[in-house]
């Protein structure tokens, strides 16, 4: 019926669509390859041997495919004096960021709890003075943290990271607990008081278990941050205490002679797995919990 | 018997904003109170001072005989419904029922029966698996009176429960609670603005307005003798018509004149009340406004009226007319002859009547 009655003024307008549709995916295609060839040529050429790279063209795909530089970057790589490969740094960085993350994102969703259900005097000036602490620069804090650090005895450890990571959080994670749960009617909070809960109770029983999407983009959020984190991770930490990401540097930078672009690209890509990892689990979680609304009752 | 609640002297206030000032109120076991007034006027305050939610700035509030004015809520021995059901999102309807009995460590077997008992009362066994997201409003509003049965309080306090359900089932449920509170003869202080849910749940109904008590009285005192301009006008759908009107001593009582748009002024003769000012504000309902051939009382007199439009409303028709510069409402019968824009003889009853001074807006008689 409609094919009938179509005026060709309509299909023009129809075929008009059709390629305005088909020049958007071309356009959106062009921009995705563009975006990924970054990642595509550090899997090529981690893949490829030196002699390769040298002789052959950097986009090229390889042409023996050898492993010998993931094997290296993992467990062989020099940083500086010691040859261990990334390895032993990226238990460090997994030892620091897992509590981190952990106790950040508890003590958040309390602070957030408190503060957006607990309405007491200057509650919304401690809110706003935590958030002011998100947008610290945090080379303006290196020095009195060391300070800090120092006297609790714990400087150059890997506890004392787990200290900064924490302390540095807060101010996010609260923010991010606090906006989830001001959305959630006071009178969810007041009916738990006259049922007879008190405070613990009530986080414990009502709130966190409400709290699943915010708790995954907190984590995702300040995993992302502890892991990636190298300015912290290089004023903090002594030999033997360095997160991956110092000593990719270390790899990088401290090579003399021919400088091995496989392994450093081996090595890169495996100190930016984990929070791949952590993005592809969670990652639909992630959006949710963005764009989570009040919570119905 | 002693007052199941008795507040004395209660002022709340926030920074420099008074909110509530000087309530005083007591009830007896078994009544019910409603608050009610428009938003803003501190009634859902009180309540919240009631169930110790919110400090309070003054005075005191007794629950069951004892000073409750500083225990906190979970021991004034009370259970609250509130607007937005406030059910816990991730429990069941059984979880939440018992979550109170559960955080005071009852045992399993006392939660069990008693769950079983409100649950067969309420006739929500089919839902207790359930979660509130899962539930009708109408459900949801069943178990958050489920959570407060179960707990068997002194008092029960209600903040608007119905205020989120659609007309019909706010009916349904009105009538549900005054059944429970009748079946149980429990204690209870229920918050609204809707006046006619006052009137039709209330053994005592307590009007406010800007944080004072403007009326407390049975349903049958606000509506017939309103202590002043704001009740008269708040409480009665359609409103109380206030009229303004001049009042003058005559041998047969006292003969009030109101003003009309065009023609004679309207004069009717009280008999009963005598010793009023010369301005005064005539209040009459619209139900004593009315078709002179069904009304036989000795306190009624006619009069003709220019009706301006007629409102059928099912059981009664309205017509609106100018008196005394004023839309007034009378209410006639279904099968009235009144037409918009013709003149109508109106029998009007003043054996009812209120008269309230203009500039005080207090009652006069």
């Amino acid at each position: 019926m409609t094919d009938i009655s179509m005026t060709s003024q309509q299909r023009q307008s129809q075929t008009g669509k059709i390629v305005l549709r088909w020049l958007l995916y071309i356009a959106l295609g062009l921009f995705a390859l563009f975006y990924l060839l970054p990642l595509f040529v550090m899997i090529t050429t981690s893949l490829k041997s030196l002699d390769e790279i040298r002789t052959g063209d950097l986009i090229a795909l390889p042409r023996d495919v050898t492993f010998d530089a993931w094997r290296t970057a993992w467990s062989g790589a020099c940083t500086g004096i010691q040859c261990e490969g990334v390895r032993p740094y990226f238990w460090n960085s997994i030892l620091i960021a897992i509590p981190a993350v952990a106790i950040s994102t508890l003590l958040g969703a309390m602070n957030g709890y408190v503060v957006a259900q607990w309405k007491f005097r200057g509650a919304n000036i401690i809110f706003s003075l935590m958030l002011f602490g998100c947008f610290i620069p945090f080379q303006v804090v290196l020095l009195p943290m060391a300070r800090t650090l120092g006297i609790m005895g714990i400087a150059g450890t890997i506890p004392g990271l787990i200290f900064v990571h924490v302390i540095y959080g807060l101010g996010f994670t609260t923010l991010f607990f606090r906006n989830y749960y001001v959305s959630i009617p006071a009178e969810l909070t007041k009916a738990a008081k006259v049922d007879g809960a008190g405070f613990f109770r009530i986080f414990w029983s009502i709130f966190l278990p409400l709290s699943l999407p915010i708790v995954v983009v907190t984590v995702i959020w300040q995993f992302t941050q502890i892991w990636n984190d190298f300015l912290f991770g290089v004023s903090f930490s002594q030999a033997g205490t360095q997160p991956v990401t110092v000593a990719l540097n270390n790899i990088v930078n401290s090579t003399t002679g021919v400088k091995e672009y496989n392994v450093d690209m081996a090595a890169a890509i495996i100190a930016a797995l984990p929070t791949l990892f952590v993005y592809v689990v969670a990652g639909k979680y992630f959006i949710r919990g963005l764009t989570a609304g009040s919570v119905k009752g | 018997m002693s007052p199941i609640l008795d507040i004395n002297n209660l002022y709340k206030s926030y920074g420099t904003t008074e909110i509530l000032k000087d309530i005083n109120v007591s009830i007896e076991p078994g009544d019910f109170l409603v608050l009610v007034g428009p938003s803003g006027c501190g009634k859902s305050t009180l309540l919240n001072c009631i169930a110790g939610l919110e400090p309070i700035t003054g005075g005191s509030i007794n629950i069951g005989g004892k000073d409750m004015t500083h225990v906190s809520p979970k021991d004034r021995d009370i259970a609250m419904v509130f607007q937005s059901y406030a059910l816990y999102p991730t429990m069941t309807v059984a979880k939440n029922i018992t979550f109170g009995m559960k955080v005071r460590g009852v045992d399993q077997a006392t939660q069990d029966k008693k769950l079983a008992q409100v649950a067969a009362q309420l006739q929500i066994e089919p839902l207790l698996n359930r979660r509130p997201g899962q539930l009708s409003g109408g459900q949801r509003q069943r178990v958050a009176m489920g959570r407060a049965l179960v707990r068997d309080p002194k008092l029960f306090l209600f903040d608007e429960p119905l205020s989120n359900l659609d007309a019909k089932l706010r009916v349904e449920m009105r009538t549900e609670i005054k059944a429970l509170h009748q079946n149980l003869g429990a204690s209870m202080v229920y918050v609204t603005h809707d006046q006619i849910e006052a009137m039709t749940l209330a053994t005592k109904i307590v009007v406010m307005k800007g944080g004072v008590i403007q009326q407390i009285g049975s349903p049958a005192e606000i509506y017939n003798r309103p202590a002043n301009l704001f009740v008269a006008d708040f409480m009665g759908s359609p409103a109380m018509n206030l009229i303004p009107a001049k009042a003058h001593r005559a041998e047969e009582g006292t003969r009030i004149e109101i003003t009309r748009k065009s023609g004679e002024p309207i004069v009717l003769t009280d008999t009963r009340n005598r010793d009023l000012p010369e301005d005064v504000i005539l209040g009459v309902r619209p139900e004593d406004i009315a078709d002179p051939d069904l009304r036989g009382a000795d306190t009624t007199q006619a009069a003709e009226c220019l009706i301006d439009i007629v409102e059928p409303a099912g059981a009664d028709t309205f017509a609106v007319m100018q008196l005394g510069g004023k839309h007034v409402t009378a209410r006639l019968h279904a099968e009235t002859t009144a037409k918009p824009g013709q003149p109508k003889r109106l029998s009007f009853d003043l054996g009812k009547v209120s008269y309230f001074a203009p500039e005080t807006g207090l009652r006069l008689n």
